[in-house]
């Protein structure tokens, strides 16, 4: 099986140890892991915004980059809905096809394909909030939602499960968007602020030491907005924490 | 009257004052937080929603009690939701009703006109607001009518039915208590089931201080409920005649139905003896069965209660007296047309998606300047003006949730989307939108010159490169800190560290 590495733009930017976890915890499973080092980004900003020839350019490039792998794994859901049921700026050839069907969220790919059942090198004795993706939720359908009727499951808490130590804060609102929502976080910014200082006053309320999530982006924006409200909490990618990050 | 007192006569623990230095002392003023009003509206320039949604979260007070209010619904839907086994299969149904009655839409309503006629109504087309104004004033002439009371209706805002009215001089007198509140404020609904629900009660108190000389000071919800009974009743008892909407329109028996919880609507249809409901042409439905269907869903997923207080058939009119029904088309057939927007003509007006919108809860109705506010509104506002409401799609985290609860299914967040690259395709789009995405585009296009962007290794640079935050401004660190710059890129990392692989992966 060969994995081509996805690792979202502001990640390689702002957050390398996300993908730096990505990368050892793929290869603990003993896969053959490349990284394409002329990879940019998924083109979700530009398609976003509504901008989809914009976003072509980028797109072609994607899956120039990644045609040849098996899977495409990324720590970013919201990359991943992109990828998968966005990507429609290009032809739909069927190296595009290949690479839109084959491109998997790392817990995703972790549950459904892999089937980890343990990380005994994992072990994080915290009390942690769990933050889901509002793509990786809804789009991705990686938990079950609180808007809908049906059986309550979770893919990234059931991988946490098997961490050693870990313990569960409940939020009140533990399904409501934070505010990121991409390029909403500037060109709407007084809601996006207002959405991630009420996020941050949950996960606060909550007794949280530690806030988790698949994607790093909801986490940048929480994490700017918990500093400047001085609140201690901190912000750890699940990518860390199963790759046995001790805090 | 509650009285006002200084505080440290009501304290036990402060120092008492004695009677001169209480009445010679200058009460602390309790003027409560001024009411934020809505989006400002320039003529067909573009609406500002975030402007207005700004001046709302600066509003401290009235902010926290919408979201609260708001999200207090959401939950209460969710434990109605909990109580229906069948509650997916339900919305499942109701979509496919919805879209079976659109895609035969001219031949139920056919058969609706037919049934109505031989029940007594009589059924009158509209092909737009105007249209439909005049058709209604013209049965109002004809009967002599001076003042209408009517239960609220959306439709009636689309149509700009109130100020019309008053220009033609018949007093209308909205029975509704929200609807009534926005009428003697002059402002539009904000909400499509709890139209006053960004008013604190101390708004409402000066509102009816001013309109209908309620003691300004006292803001107990029962006592103004009860102003607003004493000076409202008289109006209703002497109209001349009454106005409905209608939730649902039963094609196969030729009737109607209005779901209140004031009871409004019946009072606003059996009061006087002649009764017009105005009805959007989408509302209709086949037969009774499908209308269980809805009934069991609509105040489910608005208010979260089990049925609304009201569900009132109408089917003809009472001895003596006339029946009208005015079908209104205003864009609904073209939208029907709409590859990509027709679903959104499913929707029953239940406000389940505002409730659940965290940018709605955070905005206020008001802000988005236009007739249908919140997720709805994204996707219905542009089909009655492209260029004035083109911003309004932006209005949204793409977050889903108001898919999820709709009743009837329609993909809200999916249409929000699709509407900005429409609204992109046609030109719709703000210049500043335009050129950074472009911009965006071609930069991360580029390996070499997405790399050389970075502001890595080069300066402490507190800024983000342009194509992340998109704005000179810095609009991301207003309120956020930055992320601090690490000393490497995961690429630089890897580079370093996997040399081997880094030469098998170029593409």
């Amino acid at each position: 099986m060969k994995v081509g590495l996805f690792v979202p733009c502001y990640v390689d930017m702002f957050h390398p140890e996300t993908g730096i976890a990505t990368l050892e915890l793929l290869e603990r499973f003993g896969l053959s892991v490349e990284y394409p080092v002329d990879q940019t980004c998924c083109g979700q900003p530009m398609t976003n915004t509504g901008c989809e020839r914009e976003a072509a350019k980028t797109e072609e490039l994607f899956v120039r980059n990644f045609e040849k792998y098996d899977y495409i794994v990324t720590p970013s859901g919201s990359c991943t809905n992109q990828v998968r049921h966005n990507m429609t700026a290009i032809e739909q050839s069927d190296a595009v096809k290949h690479v839109r069907s084959r491109t998997y969220e790392l817990v995703e790919f972790l549950h459904d394909v892999l089937k980890v059942d343990a990380f005994p090198w994992a072990e994080f004795p915290h009390r942690v909030a769990l933050h889901n993706n509002c793509n990786t939720l809804r789009n991705l359908r990686i938990a079950s939602m609180t808007e809908r009727r049906e059986e309550p499951f979770s893919k990234p808490k059931a991988l946490l499960k098997m961490v050693k130590g870990i313990e569960f804060a409940d939020l009140t609102r533990p399904d409501e968007c934070c505010g990121f929502g991409g390029t909403f976080s500037v060109f709407e910014e007084g809601v996006s602020a207002k959405m991630g200082q009420d996020k941050v006053t949950d996960q606060l309320k909550s007794g949280a030491e530690y806030v988790t999530s698949s994607d790093s982006s909801c986490m940048m924006h929480q994490e700017g907005c918990a500093r400047r409200m001085g609140a201690n909490l901190k912000y750890i990618h699940i990518a860390q924490i199963l790759n046995g990050a001790r805090a | 009257m509650t009285a006002e007192l200084h505080e440290e006569l009501t304290d036990p623990n402060a120092d008492q004052l004695d009677h001169g230095a209480a009445s010679s002392r200058p009460l602390k003023s309790r003027i409560s937080e001024p009411q934020p009003r809505g989006a400002k509206v320039h003529g067909n320039r573009p609406i500002d929603q975030s402007e207005a949604a700004n001046r709302f979260i600066a509003a401290t007070e009235h902010e926290a009690m919408h979201d609260a209010r708001l999200w207090d619904l959401r939950q209460k839907r969710d434990k109605e939701m909990h109580g229906i086994e069948e509650w997916e299969e339900l919305r499942d149904l109701a979509s496919g009703i919805k879209e079976h009655t659109l895609s035969k839409l001219d031949y139920y309503l056919e058969l609706f006109e037919k049934n109505a006629t031989a029940n007594g109504i009589k059924v009158h087309w509209a092909k737009d607001g105007a249209e439909h104004n005049a058709i209604v004033l013209d049965i109002l002439r004809k009967k002599g009518v001076e003042r209408l009371i009517k239960s609220k209706s959306m439709l009636t805002e689309e149509c700009g039915f109130r100020h019309f009215m008053a220009e033609n001089n018949v007093e209308v007198i909205e029975t509704d208590l929200g609807e009534r509140i926005q009428q003697l404020d002059d402002e539009a609904p904000s909400h499509v089931v709890v139209p006053a629900v960004h008013k604190l009660r101390t708004d409402v108190a000066g509102v009816f201080a001013k309109t209908i000389g309620s003691d300004p000071d006292n803001a107990d919800a029962h006592y103004l409920t009860e102003c607003q009974r004493e000076a409202t009743r008289p109006l209703i008892l002497s109209a001349q005649a009454g106005m409905t909407g209608g939730n649902f329109v039963v094609a196969e028996t030729g009737t109607f139905v209005v779901c209140t919880n004031e009871g409004n609507a019946d009072l606003s249809a059996n009061t006087p003896p002649l009764h017009i409901a105005s009805i959007g042409i989408e509302k209709l439905i086949p037969g009774l069965d499908d209308l269980a269907v809805f009934v069991r869903l609509l105040s489910r997923s608005a208010l979260g209660s089990p049925i609304t207080q009201y569900t009132s058939h109408f089917r003809g009119p009472r001895e003596g007296g006339e029946m009208h029904v005015v079908l209104v088309d205003n864009g609904r057939s073209a939208r029907l047309g709409m590859e990509k927007f027709w679903p959104g003509l499913k929707c029953i007006r239940c406000g389940a998606c505002m409730n659940t919108c965290p940018v709605f809860r955070r905005s206020g109705g008001l802000s988005y300047g236009a007739t249908y506010a919140g997720p709805i509104g994204l996707i219905i506002d542009p089909t009655f003006n492209v260029h004035k409401y083109r911003n309004l799609p932006y209005s949204s985290t793409l977050n889903g949730s108001c898919t999820n609860v709709c009743p009837v299914k329609i993909n809200i967040h999916e249409q929000i989307a699709d509407w900005r690259k429409t609204l992109a395709g046609e030109g719709e789009i703000s210049p500043v939108k335009k050129v950074m995405m472009k911009a965006a585009g071609e930069v991360l296009a580029s390996p070499v010159v997405y790399r050389a962007s970075l502001p890595l290794g080069r300066s402490a640079l507190r800024h983000l490169p342009h194509f992340m935050l998109y704005n000179k401004l810095n609009t991301w660190g207003r309120k956020r800190d930055i992320p601090e710059t690490p000393k490497q890129t995961f690429n630089e990392w890897y580079r370093k560290n996997r040399k081997q692989q880094a030469e098998g992966g170029k593409s």
